[in-house]
């Protein structure tokens, strides 16, 4: 059979989730990861970060609208996606995403973020003129209020948010592993690191995310790229990237070490189907060297302008690391017959419904959406009027 | 002019036609109303039954009709299988490596092989229909359900098509039927045996290698089997509950 080495069961030589399903856990993660890093500036007041919290928050928002749509997509009835919101099957894994993302969506980051922007959407909704004025009226709820008590109060509930949102971050993509980690049938995703695995991959990614869109938006808007800000993102990156690298390879030295049924296919696979996407762009130049990059700055001291681009290089081959690290879960998971006897080929199409083209088209998307939010509420606006 | 006429004509013995054949109809039942009786209504109590397959591995000869039977009663699409056979070439030397092959599942056969260094058998495969069915835990919706008698079925009109349940299925037993974008899989035949029939492999299987189970009927031969035979589910250690007992199962068998 074209594309199949040995034996799969017959059913299985179709692949079931293509690249739309990579880009679930990507975006999700790059969600979370964003929102940890908010949260060091709000409840942890890391003052270096601070000039990052309102564009990581509106990053973390722009994935998350996206973040439903490649599972939309990749449905065989998206029409009937609704019941998974009306008749729950409280036993399955999946199930339970939809809630956990509309608490996190409504209770957690439209939440912060409004309470943050408050006193902005009050002023601009008595400064602006036409259509936008009436959009931010929509927007101030119908309260008005900005003396400093309410601010005061707005600060107090946003800092409770902030510290819900701490766990709500770690249960959204920690849940996303879950996925993964709980079917005992794979023993590619069957692990309870998977979960672990997960939320430190989606930390790595989502703090690289605002490494890179702090740098652009604040050139794009003519704003300060504060030096000493980069320095603490990349200080972070680079302890939580140490602690991702180290469960990782805790999982890889395990399962060598045990080499169970499973090891001999997998072993297999990892030095064929999945070399390069997992030893080299996965362990190599997306892991080992943006370590080495973070890492020697922990030690030595570089120029300005050189420590932004070994930043700005590590921040970006971290982001394609993790998409790998994605890809090899998803797609790495199904290549191999259960019966460990054949492997299968993955063909990614190019313009159809779970092609290539929506797939760049919905990575695509969230920058165009936080292009509309930095626009709609910006994030320097504060400093200006305060 | 001679058109009206004719379908004056028409009009005329289409009606008689109706009113006759109206007639016959009510004889007809009439008279199957005095001889034959009546199909009492639900008669079939799912409470009172619990099925699953037996497969007596030495008496497969991998002819495939239980493939073509199968494709046949169900609709099954082409390239899909609700069953399908593999043949096992399992060498001394090595028989943690055993050699399958599955050509179009079995449907037509299997070429011949000359193979002295190594055991053959063949292992016809179905959905196990687990009593702690992985995939039926998976299904987000519910879609994917055990009845009561002990058959894991698909609600079609329910399923959202996410695929997880076939990545639950450690037997590769699930597909999403292309036609229907939905999941499709072994039914057991649930329309035949809830009717009082055994299913479409069973029926066509030259050498009884395949037998339908009803755990819960105390005259079903199947408790003989079990008590006399050495019998093994697929994949035991994931505690499935899979109810597909496999007689003289090889260890190399996955």
């Amino acid at each position: 059979m074209p594309g199949v080495d040995g034996f799969m069961y017959p059913n299985e030589v179709e692949l079931q989730w293509s690249i739309l399903i990579v880009l679930y856990p990507y975006l999700t993660g790059l969600v979370a990861g964003a929102f940890i890093l908010a949260s060091l500036a709000r409840v942890f007041n890391v003052k270096e970060v601070q000039p990052t919290y309102r564009i990581a928050l509106l990053t973390a928002l722009a994935f998350l609208l996206v973040a439903p749509l490649p599972l939309q997509l990749h449905l065989g009835h998206p029409e009937r996606s609704i019941e998974m919101y009306l008749t729950p099957h409280k036993t399955s894994a999946m199930a339970m995403f939809g809630f956990v993302y509309l608490w996190y969506l409504l209770i957690v980051l439209l939440m912060e973020i409004w309470l943050d922007y408050r006193k902005d959407i009050v002023i601009l909704s008595r400064t602006k003129t036409g259509f936008m004025r009436l959009v931010y009226r929509i927007l101030t709820l119908g309260s008005q209020n900005i003396s400093e008590e309410s601010r005061r109060v707005d600060d107090r509930v946003g800092l409770i948010v902030t510290i819900i949102g701490i766990p709500s971050a770690f249960l959204l993509h920690g849940y996303v592993g879950f996925i993964f980690g709980s079917v005992k049938a794979n023993p590619w995703w069957s692990t309870p690191l998977m979960p672990v695995v997960f939320l430190f991959s989606a930390m790595v990614s989502g703090i690289a995310t605002v490494l890179l869109v702090y740098q652009v938006v604040n050139k794009l808007r003519g704003q300060p790229v504060h030096m000493f800000c980069l320095d603490a993102i990349a200080k972070y990156l680079f302890y939580v990237f140490v602690i991702d690298f180290s469960l990782e390879m805790l999982d890889l030295v395990h399962r060598i070490y045990e080499s169970d049924e499973s090891f001999r296919s997998l072993d297999f696979m990892v030095h064929t189907k999945l070399y390069f996407s997992q030893i080299i762009l996965q362990i190599m130049l997306g892991t080992l060297v943006p370590l080495v990059l973070l890492g020697a700055n922990q030690v030595m001291k570089f120029g300005e302008s050189t420590r932004r681009k070994m930043y700005t290089v590590a921040g970006i081959l971290t982001m394609i690391g993790i998409f790998a690290m994605r890809w090899n879960v998803v797609i790495g998971g199904q290549l191999f017959s259960k019966s460990f006897l054949g492997y299968t080929t993955y063909k990614v199409e190019f313009a159809t419904r779970e092609g290539l083209l929506p797939a760049i088209a919905l990575l695509l998307l969230p920058l165009g959406i936080l292009w509309v939010l930095l626009k709609l509420l910006p994030p320097g606006e504060e400093e200006q009027t305060a | 002019m001679e058109q009206d006429m004719n379908r004056r004509e028409l009009l005329k013995d289409t009606g008689k036609f109706v009113i006759l054949s109206g007639a016959a109809r009510v004889a007809f039942k009439t008279m199957q109303g005095e001889t034959v009786p009546e199909p009492e209504k639900d008669k079939y109590k799912a409470a009172e039954h619990w099925w699953g397959m037996t497969i007596d591995i030495d008496k497969c000869i991998g002819c495939g009709n239980c493939v073509k039977a199968c494709a046949a009663e169900n609709g099954v699409p082409d390239g899909y299988f609700r069953t399908w056979v593999e043949r096992y070439y399992v060498s001394d030397d090595h028989p943690e490596k055993p050699e399958v092959d599955s050509p179009n599942g079995g449907m037509n056969g299997f070429p011949v092989m000359d193979r002295p260094d190594a055991k053959s058998f063949f292992v016809p495969k179905l959905c196990n229909h687990c009593a702690d069915s992985p995939c039926v835990q998976a299904c987000p919706v519910g879609a994917t359900f055990e009845s009561p008698d002990g058959v894991v079925l698909v609600d079609q009109k329910y399923c959202v098509g996410c695929r997880y349940c076939i990545q639950a299925c450690p037997y590769g037993c699930r597909y999403l039927d292309p036609r229907k974008n939905v999941v499709d899989k072994c039914t057991l035949c649930y329309h035949r045996i809830t009717k009082g029939l055994t299913t479409a492999c069973v029926e066509v299987c030259p050498t009884a290698s395949r037998q339908l189970a009803d755990f819960k009927n105390p005259n079903d031969p199947v408790h003989k089997f079990m008590r006399e035979n050495h019998v093994e589910v697929l994949k035991p250690h994931l505690a499935t509950g899979a109810k597909t007992y496999y007689k003289d199962l090889d260890g190399s068998v996955r």
